[in-house]
């Protein structure tokens, strides 16, 4: 009870962090324009959302791995280098309270944060809705699976934001682990791969791609696999995180 | 309250505190001196579990802090070096948050964010945000949360850095009161804080404890302690020199100046001379001057600071150091 209640705490403070600065608001609406952009005017291969002539999101999910590319290092960027900066880490690792504690508690701010964000495009959902009768059910599993893909490059931003002291090292590099996550799944590279790499290879790097579990999601499959990889990149992550806090400290 | 011993630091090769043992009782100030990168820093750093040390133990409330850390950090209350604070909030928001993570809640909450903006003289920007604030706010804020909880244990790290005169002499008078009940442990490099507030202090010099004692009591380490200084008129330095140099007790005599005919002299007692014995020995030698001035020295802090941390360049045996301290020694205290 005690360690929730520190968590929460924490959360509640940092959440309150994200809107105190321009950030969360700089974050939402371009978060919200590049949806709506590339769902109405780029769409898929099929043609936009309207031409696409589907009661379906796809148009829409197929381009968060994409924005959560750059949007997502943004937000977790400050997690740990602004505190580390500033001095506040001192201040936070001295009170009783764990790391894993605070770990736990700012990741799930900023998870939050994005879930805030991604639940603010429902009148694409309201949209579809008037236009046809989608499945509704796939939409539901398109937006969980992208929340998890956010919390899996939240996670990994987590983890290039506790390496350094500035936001921007911490950014460049997390976009660059964020973009391997994603290019390992990506059809031309696998394609690239299958041509000289033995199939167990080029199905062992596509299985670590964001893309392939997501593409499950968007689908309407939930399965089971999918939801323990991106639980196990975040997992992974955070224990990581915590390695290197206690790394400074040694 | 506070029980260290043995502390090591090691950052890589570098041995930042070396083997530190000492205690901190309830009703106690520690003061902390030491020149800057001495270890203070890292010691308290230790001390409120940010910092694993290398080697030894420290333990708060009979909690050791690699064992058994939350108890511990519980009792205590931190007030890191360069103050720092969440500058996104506002002070309100700040030390409520502080309140919150202490486990307070609903009207205890309440009642110590109150309570704490009243002590620290933030009434005023209680709904400022913390980037807006002068130095001094910040500093008296970071302050606030760190005695948020009414700790047993407090930890400051350099108190008083970047404050204003007044507000020194507020948070002076604060830890002195506050000590009648908790332990407290500060750190600083400004020595009249030692006088001013601790109860006992510490010097330490690249990571050893140099001195342990009371103020009183480090001050008899000085070569000015149980000095006399003497200023006549109308006699020639020589002479005056001469004359004291005849008193058994004194160990040396020095000649600090001589202006406008006033001359001033340094007579420095032998070890083992008890108190009083060699002003009135100054005094009858000095029997048919004109005396503008006579004073016993009490020994003063800043000499036995630099004695004890600049050892290359003043070597007590050989009194090679003592020109420093008869240059400083002429105002007295």
């Amino acid at each position: 009870m005690n360690a929730l209640a520190n968590i929460k705490t924490i959360a509640r403070r940092e959440l309150g962090a994200y809107f105190a600065s321009p950030l969360a608001y700089v974050f939402i609406v371009i978060f919200l324009l590049l949806c709506g952009f590339f769902t109405f005017m780029v769409g898929t291969r099929m043609g936009t959302f309207f031409e696409h002539g589907q009661a379906s999101l796809d148009t829409f999910f197929i381009w968060h791995p994409w924005f959560y590319l750059f949007l997502v290092p943004a937000v977790g960027m400050r997690l740990w280098a602004e505190e580390r900066r500033v001095g506040t880490l001192e201040l936070l690792l001295t009170m009783p309270i764990t790391s894993w504690q605070a770990i736990a508690g700012k990741f799930l701010a900023s998870w939050l944060f994005l879930a805030l964000a991604l639940a603010l495009t429902f009148p694409l959902v309201i949209t579809v809705n008037y236009l046809g009768r989608p499945e509704n059910g796939v939409i539901f599993c398109g937006y969980v699976g992208s929340w998890l893909m956010a919390g899996a490059y939240l996670a990994v931003s987590g983890i290039t934001s506790a390496m350094t002291r500035s936001q921007v090292v911490s950014f460049i590099v997390s976009v660059v682990l964020c973009l391997f996550l994603l290019l390992a799944g990506f059809s031309p590279v696998i394609q690239f791969l299958s041509g000289w790499a033995s199939p167990v290879v080029v199905q062992a790097v596509a299985a670590c791609s964001v893309i392939t579990h997501f593409e499950n999601f968007q689908k309407g499959v939930l399965d089971s696999r999918d939801v323990i990889f991106f639980l196990s990149l975040i997992g992974f992550s955070l224990f990581t995180t915590a390695v290197i806090l206690r790394g400074h400290r040694k | 309250m506070i029980q260290a011993d043995g502390l090591t630091k090691l950052f890589g090769h570098t041995r930042a505190v070396d083997g530190i043992s000492f205690s901190v009782a309830r009703g106690e100030v520690l003061g902390f001196l030491g020149p800057n990168g001495a270890g203070k820093s890292t010691t308290m750093r230790m001390i409120t579990g940010f910092l694993p040390p290398s080697a030894g133990r420290v333990a708060v409330g009979g909690f050791d802090l690699t064992d058994q850390p939350l108890p511990a950090k519980r009792l205590i209350g931190y007030l890191p070096e360069n103050a720092p604070a969440y500058t996104d909030m506002t002070v309100w928001g700040f030390l409520n948050f502080a309140a919150e993570i202490r486990g307070l809640r609903g009207a205890a909450k309440t009642r110590a964010v109150n309570g704490v903006v009243e002590m620290c003289f933030l009434e005023s920007v209680r709904h400022q945000s913390i980037e807006t604030l002068s130095k001094g706010y910040r500093h008296r804020t970071c302050f606030a949360q760190s005695i948020i909880h009414d700790p047993d244990v407090l930890v400051l790290d350099e108190p008083t850095d970047g404050l204003d005169p007044n507000q020194k002499h507020e948070v002076r008078g604060l830890i002195r009161r506050m000590g009648a009940t908790k332990a407290i442990i500060f750190s600083t490099h400004i020595l009249e804080e030692v006088d001013a507030v601790c109860t006992r202090a510490i010097i330490i010099d690249r990571g050893k404890i140099v001195a342990n004692g009371t103020p009183a009591e480090l001050r008899q380490k000085s070569d000015m302690a149980g000095a006399v200084t003497l200023r006549v008129s109308g006699v020639a330095a020589a002479a005056v020199s001469a004359r004291l140099h005849q008193i058994p007790q004194a160990r040396r005599v020095a000649v600090l100046e001589e202006i406008n005919g006033v001359v001033a002299v340094c007579v420095h007692p032998k070890p083992n001379v008890a108190d009083g014995e060699l002003p009135r020995a100054v005094g009858e030698a000095a029997q048919g001057w004109r005396i503008q001035q006579l004073q016993v020295e009490e020994g003063r802090l800043d000499e036995v600071f630099r004695s004890l941390t600049l050892p290359e360049t003043v070597d007590q045996k050989t009194g090679v150091g003592s020109r420093k301290s008869e240059v400083g020694g002429r105002k007295s205290e």
